[in-house]
């Protein structure tokens, strides 16, 4: 048996190090947590990478007002195939959304975590927020709850926030930095106020520093949202993950802003763009020296519902729920035996890991030649096609989304996802699939391998002259395992030492 | 003397709860002021709340009809761009209603 073992201590020696499953993706994330920490985090799939395989999430819209304007937002639009955040197709009063969260956790056993964070603020909308915890802390009570928030809001709403037992507040932070702020911020509404520019970002800032203190000390976790917006705040990150860690928060989740003309945001109109993938990596790998950085958010909509990055609204709309009969005491039954059933599956994964850690360190399994030549071994990014549960499961036609894993000489660890338009949709014929595979293979640019469950004949030439080469071998094996053999492949084929055969296009 | 909300509010519910004297209430296509019990909120704030918290540019008008957040006024865009924008959108909603007659 080929056991995919890494050099653990060379590993340890470049300071990032650690084994395959605990680097950038789970253990290294949550790894050096308290346990009462990890027990919390452990199923929640926006707090634990792992967990994101797994277990399933919902958004509901109860909470439309906000309390300030960011730059990348804008109230008007509405669209339903449009994927971001303060963005929905139909608001619901807390009621409805009480019924909603209801039948889909009925319906979807996976589905964890119920989170309240928009279109608008939550904490802005406080009678319907609290009403909705409240509702669902009595009728529903294994549904985690959690809510994000600007942070204006957050020292007022402490007290209330822990009467309903939330124990996971992520707060967006662009900045600490005034100067900063008032180009990120034209306005907050604060003490019957609204108030322009550097001065009204100074007291937002001011709120969301005193609210994460507050958060810490009551022992509520805190993840802080960073969106990173080049020339605004890219240099700026750095500071505030060292801050916001400083103080407290948990995790820290830079992600790329969103900004199209279309929206009608005003980034979207002025033309600011976003970060390159290369870009968004680089500043978190710079962050991480200071704190856990979160690289699988997928920044979804405010009503979103399911595994991150599928959305199943669609399924669960009012009329929809309408007519469905829910026997909550009957769903709970079995969500706790979906829950169990995935809970000894993952902790057969990490007593593997580490047994094969402990193999490793001991010095009795070892990839030789990868220890000696791990110092000249290059990294190697491989974009891999799942729907969920950790293994390599979805066609590569049928991936609206790629998980991104950087290969090197000391580990294997999750680096992000790339959007992409699915190459066929799962017809016979593809149609203008053409275009389509054209954003894949841009999207994944950079990537030297896509391993997937299958891969047509088709998009098998173009990916190849991209440079990309396909792999259907390792269908249905864990992910991390799969990219460590298919690494330990292009070692021995010689193409670990010289740079990539084909430079990447840049479409 | 009373402020009026107008067609481009977005139902978004900010201003409903602030107003001093209950003024705002929910209608459909969108919220809607009573005149009658409007004050424009003098006597109890320095700003009218809800023109305060309003994210809508043009949104609600005053007693002479002008906005009280004028365009380009909170979200910083330029008029022109904001003109090409709702232009863009105009066209792409009139090009759905003639497929949907077609």
């Amino acid at each position: 048996m080929d056991l995919p073992v890494l050099n653990t201590s060379e590993a340890a020696e470049s300071g990032g190090g650690c084994d395959s499953h605990s680097c950038g993706s789970t253990g290294d994330q949550l790894g050096h947590l308290p346990e009462h920490i990890r027990e919390k985090v452990h199923n929640h799939p926006c707090y634990s990478e792992q967990a994101h395989h797994y277990f399933a999430r919902m958004h509901v819209a109860v909470a439309p007002a906000c309390n300030i304007q960011c730059h990348y937002c804008n109230r008007k639009y509405d669209c339903s195939n449009e994927s971001r955040p303060g963005v929905v197709s139909e608001v619901l009063t807390p009621e409805q959304a009480v019924k909603k969260v209801m039948a889909v956790a009925a319906n979807i056993p996976q589905m964890t975590v119920l989170g309240i964070a928009g279109p608008g603020d939550p904490l802005a909308n406080p009678e319907r927020t609290f009403e909705t915890f409240r509702e669902l802390t009595e009728k529903a009570p294994d549904i985690k709850l959690c809510v994000s928030t600007n942070g204006l809001a957050l020292p007022e709403s402490i007290d209330e926030l822990c009467k309903h037992n939330i124990d996971h507040v992520t707060i967006t932070i662009n900045c600490v930095d005034p100067d900063v702020g008032g180009k990120i911020y034209p306005w907050i509404f604060w003490k019957n106020k609204r108030i322009m520019g550097r001065e009204g970002a100074a007291i937002l800032i001011e709120q969301q520093q005193k609210g994460l203190e507050m958060l810490a000390e009551r022992g509520i976790l805190v993840k802080v949202n960073s969106v990173m917006i080049p020339g605004v705040n890219d240099a700026h990150l750095a500071e505030v993950s060292r801050v916001v860690k400083a103080k407290g928060a948990f995790l820290h989740n830079v992600m790329p802003l969103i900004a199209e003309p279309e929206h009608g945001t005003f980034y979207g109109l002025m033309g600011q763009p976003g970060p390159t993938h290369e870009e968004l990596q680089k500043l978190q790998d710079a962050c991480s020296g200071d704190m856990n950085m979160m690289r699988h958010c997928r920044q979804c909509r405010a009503d979103a519902v399911g595994m991150l990055g599928e959305d199943r609204g669609q399924e669960f709309t009012l009329d929809k729920i309408e007519d469905m009969e829910i026997d909550y005491p009957a769903a709970m039954v079995k969500r706790a035996e979906v829950h169990a059933r995935i809970e000894a599956e993952l902790k057969i994964k990490d007593q593997a890991n580490a047994a094969k850690a402990e193999l490793a360190k001991a010095g009795w399994v070892a990839i030789q030649g990868m220890k000696q030549d791990a110092p000249k071994l290059r990294p190697v990014l491989m974009a891999v096609a799942t729907k969920g549960g950790g293994v390599i499961n979805e066609h590569f036609g049928h991936a609206s989304e790629f998980l991104i894993y950087e290969a090197s000489g000391h580990d294997v660890r999750f680096i992000g996802h790339r959007k992409t338009l699915p190459y066929c949709d799962g017809g016979d014929t593809c149609g203008d699939g053409e275009s389509a595979l054209d954003v894949t293979i841009r999207e994944l640019s950079g990537c030297e391998v896509v391993l997937c469950s299958k891969v047509g004949y088709e998009p098998w030439g173009p990916l190849e002259a991209a440079g990309i080469t396909p792999n259907g071998e390792h269908a249905m094996e864990a992910i991390e395992d799969a990219v460590l053999a298919v690494y330990e492949e292009m070692r021995v084929a010689g193409k670990l030492e010289a740079k990539p055969l084909m430079q990447q296009k840049a479409a | 003397m009373a402020f009026e909300i107008i067609e481009s509010c977005v139902n978004c519910y900010a201003c409903e709860p602030l107003c001093p004297n209950d003024a705002i209430y929910q209608a459909k296509p969108h919220f809607m002021i009573d005149a009658d019990k409007c004050t424009e909120c003098i006597g109890d704030f320095m700003d009218a709340q809800c023109a305060s918290i309003c994210p809508i540019e043009g949104a609600i008008l005053d007693d002479l009809g002008t906005e009280v957040n004028p365009i380009g006024s909170l979200t910083g865009i330029p008029m022109e761009l904001l003109a090409q924008y709702q232009a863009a959108l105009d066209a792409t909603y009139q090009a759905a209603l003639n497929d949907k007659s077609a």
